[in-house]
């Protein structure tokens, strides 16, 4: 049976303010959704909620992977259950380096009954691997030894996110703007390395993948088999990747005027959660 | 009083043993402290008269001083205190008598039997003789001394007497005439005018290393043109049963020398430790000190580097991890006392599980001492809501034509930083840990690499809560 992420009727605050308002969503392995809204719509709140973020508050709803409840676990049970997230925004934690902290995170996500203190994987095998990721994401091996996130430019944070992506080799990934703040031709890198990284299997099937863009260069060599569209918390409308090209180039009015109740919505998020 | 210095029970070893012999002591130096208890100190080490008096001084400057005012509570009652124990009484000690939390520390901690021993105070000397000799005799062609410094005012009266107290004297403050009174054990080097020590100094290498005493008295002379790196302390825990610990550190860096000073303690809980140490850096010398404290009950200690002459330089790191039932008040001093001199701190504190962390600093600059430059940067990271940390920056300068820089910072451990490494997988406690690690590794990596093996270590250990 295909592994399956199951998002079912989700209701999301922060800070007790509702965002999402009844969220369904099945994204199996193999296929790609493309996930798109105006801005503040909450497409980057499913995201975090989906990764377990402490301040986001699931207030009815499930999340399901294959059966199990995804809501149970914190964000490193469902990181090691296969789910991952690359961020907007990665945090910067200064003083650690990509190195030590992918190998740390690598071991566990392979090996997600690890208790702490317990071995990390051999460090040959894991240098191996990781210049082999470098490499095919153009990255310099430097880069391994810089700390995470710290003083990165904006580019530099998303291929870093992407390289994650390829060590941990999640189940499901959920791709949030990794496009926004790149040039073309890093864009396209992006967009390559992540069809790749998605075809290769991971335990005989390959990535299901949740890209969230405002963009179609990402969807290049990434063809969704799914476009959502959210508006006021809640995703109003699916179809295939022609929605996707009606979105990038004729904008959201169409979908405002069809949707009215979530329209209105969206407009009052608009106003008070400009901030989150 | 005479009697009273001979506690009972060891009254029919003196027979047994000639008092001449100072390794065959036995005796201590009773409870409390007054003028014949520090005479008599002076006697059983067979000291000369100007130590005895320089001794004697110190108690009358130590009765006159008023506790400090400011930073942490010492609830100390100095007449319940031993201020004098010969080695051969603590060796009575056996291993069976060290807890079992400290015991399983050194394992986790990996550290070697015979070294576990020395560090739980059950034997007084390490075993060390026969791997270190050579090195012993190596240094000693050379010219370096390196002893004890009991050692050192019997074999070398004239350095002592030239630099002994002349850098902290009694009259500097409360705990420093303490020591000056009491003070036993502690190193001494001396190395002579252009000779690089190659490799850190530590005190296990002295072949007749005293014990780790509640009062030790450090003193190096770098000549000039000279190199030492010299490393104190460990950090697996010290295990002790006194309660005061007030050492007394002295360095001259004299033209063109350079001395690097690395500290990691980690003291029991139940420590008060206070600490005074200062250097003087001459015409182009570099003085740096590195300190690492971790433990005990109320740790004050400001390391200060003096620049006496053009071009001199003093740099202080200092890392200071508090928890439950702990102060660290630690901070650095620099003085800029001539033209053109350059110091630079850098402080890291974390706080957590209702620790508190201060930095106490200051950073002077003569009339006269123009063109200098102070960098001052001090980062606390606070780790839950019942801890606390507190900056006490003092500025103090008496010429426009300087440089000064102060920066600080104080952060929570954040929540989003904790949340991204989770959402890779790592566990929450793994997660903070490598926070904490984080953050304290520009400090790490100037320390020698065993010993930053050891303390990224014990921090994880920290960090886990299962150290004390």
């Amino acid at each position: 049976m295909t592994e399956t992420l199951k998002i079912s009727k989700l209701h999301v605050s922060v800070e007790g303010k509702p965002i999402l308002r009844g969220v369904n969503l099945t994204i199996r392995r193999g296929e790609t959704h493309a996930l798109m809204g105006p801005n503040g719509s909450g497409k980057s709140t499913l995201g975090n909620a989906i990764m377990g973020h402490p301040n986001y508050e699931v207030t009815e709803g499930t999340i399901e992977l294959n059966g199990e409840d995804v809501l149970a676990m914190d964000a490193s049970e469902r990181a090691r259950a296969g789910i991952f997230m690359a961020f907007q925004r990665p945090m910067a934690i200064p003083g650690v380096k990509m190195a030590d902290f992918l190998r740390h995170a690598t071991t566990n996500v392979r090996n997600p009954r690890r208790k702490e203190g317990e071995e990390l994987i051999p460090m040959r095998q894991f240098r191996k691997e990781l210049t082999e990721k470098m490499d095919q994401l153009k990255m310099d091996v430097e880069f391994a030894r810089r700390y995470v996130n710290d003083g990165f430019s904006g580019g530099e944070m998303k291929r870093a996110e992407i390289l994650q992506m390829a060590m941990l080799r999640p189940k499901f990934a959920i791709l949030d703007e990794t496009d926004s703040g790149l040039d073309v031709d890093a864009v396209k890198l992006a967009s390559q390395s992540i069809a790749q990284i998605g075809r290769e299997q991971a335990e005989g099937e390959e990535m299901g993948i949740l890209i969230i863009t405002h963009h179609d260069k990402l969807l290049e060599n990434n063809v969704p088999d799914f476009t959502h569209v959210m508006l006021g918390g809640r995703i109003v409308e699916t179809g295939g990747v022609e929605l996707a090209q009606e979105l990038y180039t004729e904008g959201y009015d169409r979908i405002r005027a069809a949707y009215p109740d979530a329209a209105a919505a969206d407009a009052e998020m608009q106003q008070t959660t400009a901030a989150v | 009083m005479a009697t009273d210095l001979l506690e009972n029970g060891t009254i029919g070893e003196i027979n047994k043993y000639d008092f001449i012999t100072p390794s065959h002591d036995v005796f201590r130096a009773a409870r409390g402290l007054n003028a014949n208890i520090v005479a008599q100190i002076s006697e059983m080490k067979k000291e000369p008269g100007w130590m005895r008096d320089f001794r004697l001084r110190s108690l009358k400057i130590f009765e006159s001083k008023p506790m400090p005012r400011w930073g942490g509570d010492i609830g100390i009652d100095f007449q319940d205190i031993y201020y004098y124990l010969k080695p051969t009484d603590q060796q009575g000690k056996t291993w069976d008598d060290v807890p079992q939390d400290i015991k399983d520390t050194f394992d986790r901690l990996g550290i070697p039997e015979a070294e576990k021993k020395y560090l739980a105070g059950v034997k007084a000397q390490f075993e060390s003789e026969v791997v270190y000799g050579s090195l012993q005799e190596d240094l000693g062609k050379k010219g370096v001394l390196f002893t004890d410094t009991d050692t050192a005012l019997r074999d070398h009266p004239d350095l002592l007497r030239e630099y002994f107290g002349k850098i902290i004297p009694p009259e500097d403050n409360k705990f420093a005439a303490l020591n000056s009174a009491v003070w036993s054990g502690g190193s001494f080097i001396y190395v002579p005018p252009g000779v690089k020590i190659e490799f850190p100094l530590q005190a296990y290498f002295r072949i007749n290393a005293e014990q780790m005493g509640q009062f030790e008295r450090t003193l190096i002379i770098v000549d000039e043109g000279a190199e030492v790196h010299y490393v104190e302390g460990c950090t697996a825990p010290m295990y002790t049963t006194e309660s005061l610990h007030s050492a007394v550190v002295e360095i001259i860096v004299k033209k063109h020398g350079r001395c690097r000073y690395t500290t990691i303690q980690n003291w029991a809980n139940n420590i008060y430790n206070l600490v005074t140490k200062r250097a003087m850096a001459y015409e182009d010398s570099l003085m740096e000190w590195i300190d690492g404290n971790l433990g005990s009950r109320l740790t004050m200690k400001y390391p200060a580097v003096y620049m006496m002459e053009p071009g001199a330089r003093g740099e202080i790191l200092s890392i200071a991890f508090s928890s439950k039932g702990q102060h660290q008040d630690a901070g650095a001093k620099v003085v800029h006392c001539a033209p053109n001199t350059k110091s630079r701190i850098i402080s890291k504190s974390i706080s957590k599980n209702g620790g508190r962390s201060s930095y106490r600093g200051l950073c002077k600059v003569e009339k006269g001492a123009t063109g200098c430059k102070s960098n001052v940067v001090c980062d606390a990271l606070i780790l839950d809501p019942q801890s606390r940390s507190d900056t006490y920056p003092y500025i103090e300068v008496e010429e426009s034509d300087v440089q000064i820089e102060h920066e600080a910072s104080v952060s929570r451990i954040g929540e989003e930083q904790l949340f991204y490494l989770m959402s890779r997988g790592l566990s929450e406690a793994e997660s903070s840990s490598m926070i904490v690690s984080g953050f304290i590794e520009p400090l790490i990596k100037e320390l020698p690499m065993e010993y930053a093996v050891e303390m990224n270590r014990l921090i994880e250990l920290q960090m886990e809560g299962s150290v004390g």
